[in-house]
């Protein structure tokens, strides 16, 4: 590349303005982030008195954390948002891949209607049905467990996950499916071949819903409040509320919350972003 | 994706088998809801292996939420079915609608309940007096919590009357180096609980403005309630800088941090500065009387008590722990392991902490009264408490004049109140 | 499934196909659609003395619109809600899009690198992103001060979250800090889908690279913005977490912050001695669901249609 040899002296100064609008944004984006890390390991007076400074021998403190972890549970809130999490993914990518597959592939009275139907929940919060969703969940002797909150995630994340698979499942090449059918494979069968092909899309289904799962508030809060259920989120918004006076615990509550969302999304910084930039939203 | 998948489906099911694996176990578990996450260490190191001591197979799980929210989360956890086994319960109408609603039993047999007195009963009892709900835990006594060094260096002295405490108010301000009272109003509650209804009594003349309001003689446009309001107004240039964004937590520790000198306070604050810094020195004066006023009042209020969820798989574990929080062993141990909180029962108990026996003195040298909207102003709508804290904030924040103050106080009570519709 | 069982009835209806659609249709009907039907017809409804919910037609409504304690609560939040979305559209989706504009350059080195970064605080959780802002425009700690006064405006500090006139746009800011990631993304995929063939002869036909960008590009990503458009719409109109963390359900001061889904809330669960109400609750949701529906449909009808003729 021989790009920046080949602009004009205008050409390159507006290239360092780009770099220097992209930096500051990103400085912008990171400081508050670097700010509660750096202090999470000071004293409380060095937290106050110098808050830009790094920690150094003097003002080196871990008491918050040990607060942290003496009076909560986060190892127990993590398995709870992971069990939500990937429970709510596998309902959406199985039962969003069935009806995707069925609405794809079958022509058969009201296939347009039930299209519809289900596309509708797509632009409509299933928060507005909070009050009869409580309900139904105390009837349904569900009140106060993962179970439900993986229901409600899977309802919610139901119709984008259908509306983009079938998409996909439409692109499948007819030749593939009318061997496997010559061959004598039952419509099931032919459906579970059909998966690995539409891999990127799964994934992008994935990401989608991944964050909002995890970092929601509104559900755990109201319909799965108790200790033994917290989601790190409602944990940690609960954690910070009980210590808020005390700012060692919350900076460091803060980081623990932060440290491995921010892990994973570099682990998975790639699929998310090629999940967000490949048009899904059409 | 195949493995993926298998993979999901592996540790959904694990996941799932955990909670049937905890329950297997024979210990009973308990927990405790409550807006006191101040005290979520005293309840796990004192409270609780002291039960545990009598009762070693009852797990206890103190299990708090921050104040603001408590009451709407236990709403949504008993309407829903998921609260704990032992409420915290609020004084008068909020317990009360409980226990009508069906959430909370009746604790008439509790043995150990002849220890707690009419008054003490009073806040968690039905109308015509014939059950009890809520076994009695603490009152709490509002004055002004000081930083004893601030005090030395700048030479100064606890004020007696109203005309005082401002002429304090203005040497610290004078002095510059520190905020003269720790207090914000982002947070609402602090203003009506730790400004208003602190200061107000002396004004109204306690119970007799308390019971006027009740029986509709006297309203919160007049007299000693316009005063209390004129009062507060006159806080405003001694709080500190920003005071609109001060949250209850953030004046809790500019105080014990030293950059303000006087906190507006419940005598609950005495435990969690003691917390927040063991070697921190504090006195207390009582709210300054106005000008020429020979009685002082206080508000000692009826705050705290303990109910059992009519929903819990545990009855009589709940109750075996209710009977305990009758006992002399548990008033000792509460009123000197949360020092601030006064138990309601007769049993005789020292206290250790000076600061605490300070503000119980006063019990003795003033009369005593609750705050004027607890018992039942707070039954219709407009809510009497909330629109204290809205126009209180806003009297702090110069949004609201202390006549406009009270005038829309007394327009939502009038609203819906019967004796004050005449 | 009436449907299937009278087409059954003709001919037989494939069972392969009941069982594929099964397990959506139901999740789906039972945890969505049915609640939502649900609370629109507990709206209905209001509570008699006898604690029974009994059938008053639109009276709740009414009392929302015309009652003195209700109609300035809902009015204020509907303002401010409407305030919150303006400060959205004009701020983080220009920035999202001046972002896209920048990282689509191929001139640009690092851009994976800038885009994985200004998108991280679009993953923290609200309650995370909450509290960390009002730590750092907390008084106490003095933060926004000292930003300030890098510019030597330090006088014009504020008590941001604290004052009715400045809360709202501050907690609006702080989101679209938040959110500014999901703009910049979908914009980014529509203008790195645009051909280059096109940017190259407009580049031949000697336009400047402000120009190629409002004639040629712009227009061609016309559908991403009013995708991006009723995104923010919808999430701004059903916003809860941000204010309820930093404010909490009182969204004070004053309830100059007080928007839809606080409101919601405090009305559903009450705050402090006031009892929650739930079927007022499902009405103030009723209102949501008609905003948020009258907004869709806006966008469907008006913005949609014009760009399909555009299109063909």
């Amino acid at each position: 590349m021989t790009f920046i040899e080949r602009l004009r002296p205008a050409q390159r100064g507006q290239l360092l303005l780009a770099h220097l609008a992209l930096l500051a944004y990103t400085a912008l984006a990171l400081f508050p982030v670097f700010l509660v890390v750096i202090n999470s390991v000071k004293g409380r007076r060095a937290i106050f008195q110098s808050p830009y400074a790094l920690p150094n021998r003097d003002t080196w403190d871990l008491v918050g954390y040990e607060k942290v972890l003496d009076n909560s549970n986060f190892p127990d809130y993590f398995l709870n948002s992971i069990t939500v999490t990937v429970g709510a993914l596998f309902f959406i990518l199985l039962a969003g891949s069935m009806a995707a597959w069925a609405l794809a592939e079958y022509r058969f009275p009201g296939n347009a209607i039930m299209g519809l139907y289900l596309a509708l929940g797509i632009m409509i919060p299933i928060r507005l049905g909070t009050i009869s969703i409580l309900r139904l969940v105390v009837r349904l002797g569900l009140a106060d467990t993962l179970a439900a909150l993986i229901l409600i995630y899977t309802a919610a994340g139901l119709p984008l996950a259908i509306f983009i698979l079938t998409q996909f499942m439409r692109q499948v090449p007819r030749d593939l499916k009318d061997a496997a059918r010559v061959d004598g494979a039952s419509e099931y069968r032919i459906y579970l071949m059909t998966l690995p092909l539409i891999r990127p899309a799964l994934g992008t289904v994935a990401v989608f819903n991944m964050i909002p799962v995890w970092n929601d508030l509104w559900f755990p809060l109201i319909i799965a409040p108790s200790e033994a259920n917290k989601t790190v989120t409602l944990g940690a918004q609960v954690f910070l509320g009980q210590f808020v006076n005390d700012w060692n615990a919350v900076l460091a509550s803060l980081t623990l919350a932060m440290i491995p969302v921010i892990i994973l999304y570099i682990i998975f910084s790639r699929q998310l972003i090629r999940g967000l930039t490949s048009g899904a939203v059409k | 994706m195949k493995k993926l998948l298998a993979l999901a489906v592996i540790l959904t099911l694990v996941v799932a088998l955990v909670p049937a694996t905890t329950q297997a176990q024979d210990k009973v578990t308990l927990t405790i809801e409550s807006w006191r996450n101040d005290d979520i260490a005293f309840w796990n190191d004192v409270l609780i292996p002291a039960f545990n001591a009598h009762y070693p197979d009852i797990e206890v799980i103190f299990a708090p939420a921050a104040p603001t929210e408590y009451n709407a989360a236990l709403n949504a956890k008993l309407e829903g079915g998921t609260a704990g086994d032992l409420i915290t319960c609020r004084p008068f109408d909020l317990s009360l609608e409980h226990f009508n609603n069906g959430y909370l039993v009746s604790l008439n047999d509790l043995p150990g309940m002849e220890h707690f007195g009419p008054v003490a009963r009073s806040a968690w009892i039905t109308d015509d007096g014939s059950d009890v709900f809520c076994v009695p835990m603490a009152s709490v006594i509002h004055g002004f919590i000081y930083n004893q060094s601030i005090f030395e260096e700048l030479g100064l002295e606890e004020p007696a009357t109203e005309p005082e405490f401002l002429e304090l108010l203005d040497a610290i301000k004078a002095d510059g180096t520190y905020a003269p009272l720790s207090m914000g109003t982002v947070d609402l509650w602090e203003a009506a609980t730790m400004g208003y209804q602190n200061i107000g009594p002396n004004y109204w003349k306690g119970e007799e403005g308390r019971l006027g309001l009740i029986d509709g003689t006297i309203g919160y446009d007049e007299n000693g309630f316009v005063e209390a309001f004129e009062a507060l107004a006159r806080w405003t240039p001694y709080l500190p800088d920003g005071y609109q964004a001060i949250s209850y937590p953030d004046s809790q520790n500019l105080f014990t941090l030293g950059m303000a000198a006087i906190f507006p306070a419940g005598s609950w604050e005495i435990g969690v500065f003691r917390g927040q810094d063991p070697d921190f020195e504090m006195g207390a004066f009582k709210p300054p009387v106005p000008e020429g006023a020979d009685t002082c009042y206080i508000s000692d209020h009826v705050d705290i008590a303990m109910g059992v969820n009519a929903a819990s798989q545990h009855q009589e574990e709940a109750m075996l722990f209710m009977e305990w929080m009758t006992t002399q062993e548990f008033a000792e141990l509460y009123s000197n392991a949360l020092p601030g909180f006064f138990t309601l029962s007769d049993h005789a108990i020292t206290l250790e902490d000076p600061l605490a026996q300070e503000f119980l003195s006063w019990r003795d040298e003033c009369e005593s009264t609750i705050r004027s909207s607890y018992q039942i102003l707070s039954r219709g709508e407009p809510n009497n408490e909330t629109q204290l804290w809205e126009v209180s904030a806003q009297v702090l924040n110069g949004e609201l004049t202390p006549q406009e103050a009270a005038d829309i106080v007394q327009s939502g009570l009038e609203a819906w109140y019967e004796p004050q519709q005449q | 499934m009436t449907s299937a069982n009278s087409a059954r009835r003709r001919k037989p209806f494939p069972v392969h196909i009941l069982v594929f659609l099964a397990p959506a249709f139901i999740i789906y009907t039972l945890f969505m659609i049915y609640p939502l039907l649900d609370s629109l017809r507990l709206s209905l409804y209001a509570p008699d003395v006898n604690r029974q919910e009994v059938f008053v037609g639109l009276d709740n409504y009414e009392r929302l619109m015309t009652n003195d304690l209700w109609q300035p609560r809902i009015e204020g939040a509907i303002k401010n809600n409407l305030v919150f979305f303006a400060i959205h559209m004009l701020v983080q989706n220009p920035i999202g899009l001046m972002l896209a504009a920048l990282l689509s350059s191929q001139f640009i080195r690092g851009r994976a690198i800038y885009r994985t970064l200004i998108f991280t605080p679009t993953v923290l959780s609200v309650v995370l992103v909450g509290f960390i802002w009002r730590m750092i425009l907390s008084p106490l700690w003095g933060i926004s001060t000292d930003f300030l006064d890098l510019f030597g405006l330090a006088a014009y500090d504020k008590p941001w979250l604290g004052l009715e006139e400045t809360a709202l746009p501050t907690l609006s800011l702080i989101s679209v800090w938040q959110w500014v990631g999901i703009p910049m993304m979908l914009f980014l995929a529509a203008l790195i889908s645009i051909p280059d063939e096109l940017i190259e002869a407009a580049r031949v036909d000697g336009a400047t690279a402000w120009g190629v960008f409002w004639r040629i590009r712009f227009r061609l990503i016309m559908p991403t913005v009013g995708i991006v458009g009723v995104l923010t719409f919808v999430g701004n109109f059903n916003a809860f977490d941000l204010i309820y963390t930093t404010q909490k359900a009182t969204a004070g001061p004053n309830y100059s912050t007080d928007i839809l889904g606080t409101f919601f809330y405090r009305t559903f669960f009450g705050v402090q001695l006031q009892p929650g109400n739930p079927t007022m609750g499902a009405t103030v949701a009723g209102v949501m669901f008609l905003i948020i529906l009258a907004g869709v449909l806006l966008y469907m009808f008006g913005w949609q249609r014009r760009m399909l003729q555009v299109e063909f």
